[in-house]
């Protein structure tokens, strides 16, 4: 896959910083480094063409506020590796996929369908005894599950190193 | 709605929605040119406004969760995602 726009060179300097970022916050990059950069030539294509790094696997739709969930790394991505020992996209995998124990197998789709969309709660939810109060709100990262108590979510997670608009209130 | 064909054997109509930036929907082609098959695809995300929406509208059709690739074989036969076995299997390769 070839986009106009996209150099060689940009898809290499990000697959090496993206792996960089990832391997740092304990993630691995699938060891498929051609099929890698594919996505990562796709997430440079869709940054030029909706101006921010949509999932290559989505179809976004080009209002950023419709495709908060789906921006690289997408809110899906830890639950699929939990679950798949892969991300939807297969561009994060598990260490058994890294080292050969497991293969890659389709992802299924576990972002809701258009229909339900901003209807279903995003996060399961569960009912424990009173919280107490605490002297900061505690926000948590959508993305990887990062928490901290201040009094406004970091700029950049610093795990995931998604922006701050991926944090939710938790407490 | 913008198709494209790629010529081979006749197995029935078979219809890819892909996506040009997906990893999966780019093997999936590949595999079908593998195989030989005749066959149609859509890029969904170089379609512009209506013509988009109603390829979204087919794919959700088959596959409610409205996800690519999908891959649909004489208007019924629904295989989502890379599922090289399953997609040979009813390809008849």
């Amino acid at each position: 896959m070839n986009f106009t726009g996209v150099s060689e060179s940009d898809v290499d300097r990000v697959y090496l910083q993206l792996k960089k970022e990832a391997e740092d916050g304990g993630y691995r990059f699938n060891p498929d480094s051609e099929f890698t950069k594919n996505l990562i030539r796709g997430l440079l294509k869709n940054e030029q063409r909706y101006g921010y790094r949509a999932c290559p696997c989505r179809l976004a739709s080009g209002k950023s506020a419709e495709d908060g969930d789906i921006v690289c790394p997408c809110d899906y991505r830890d639950p699929d590796l939990s679950e798949y020992g892969a991300c939807y996209c297969a561009l994060y995998v598990s260490d058994e996929i890294v080292r050969g124990a497991a293969q890659v197998a389709p992802v299924p789709e576990r972002r809701p369908p258009r229909s339900l969309r901003g209807k279903a709660p995003a996060v399961r939810t569960v009912t424990t005894g009173p919280v107490p109060v605490f002297p900061l709100p505690v926000w948590r990262c959508k993305v990887c599950g990062y928490l901290c108590a201040r009094e406004q979510p970091p700029g950049i997670c610093p795990i995931c190193k998604v922006t701050k608009d991926r944090f939710e209130r938790f407490i | 709605m913008a198709v494209e064909h790629v010529d081979g054997k006749n197995k029935g109509t078979v219809m890819l929605y892909a996506l040009s930036t997906c990893g999966w929907c780019n093997k999936t082609k590949e595999l079908l040119r593998q195989i030989g098959v005749a066959f149609d695809y859509s890029y969904v995300d170089l379609l512009d406004g209506t013509e988009q929406d109603n390829a979204i509208a087919q794919v959700e059709k088959f596959n409610p969760s409205g996800s690519f690739p999908t891959l649909v074989i004489d208007n019924k036969k629904v295989i989502v995602g890379f599922r090289e076995q399953e997609i040979r299997e009813a390809l008849g390769s």
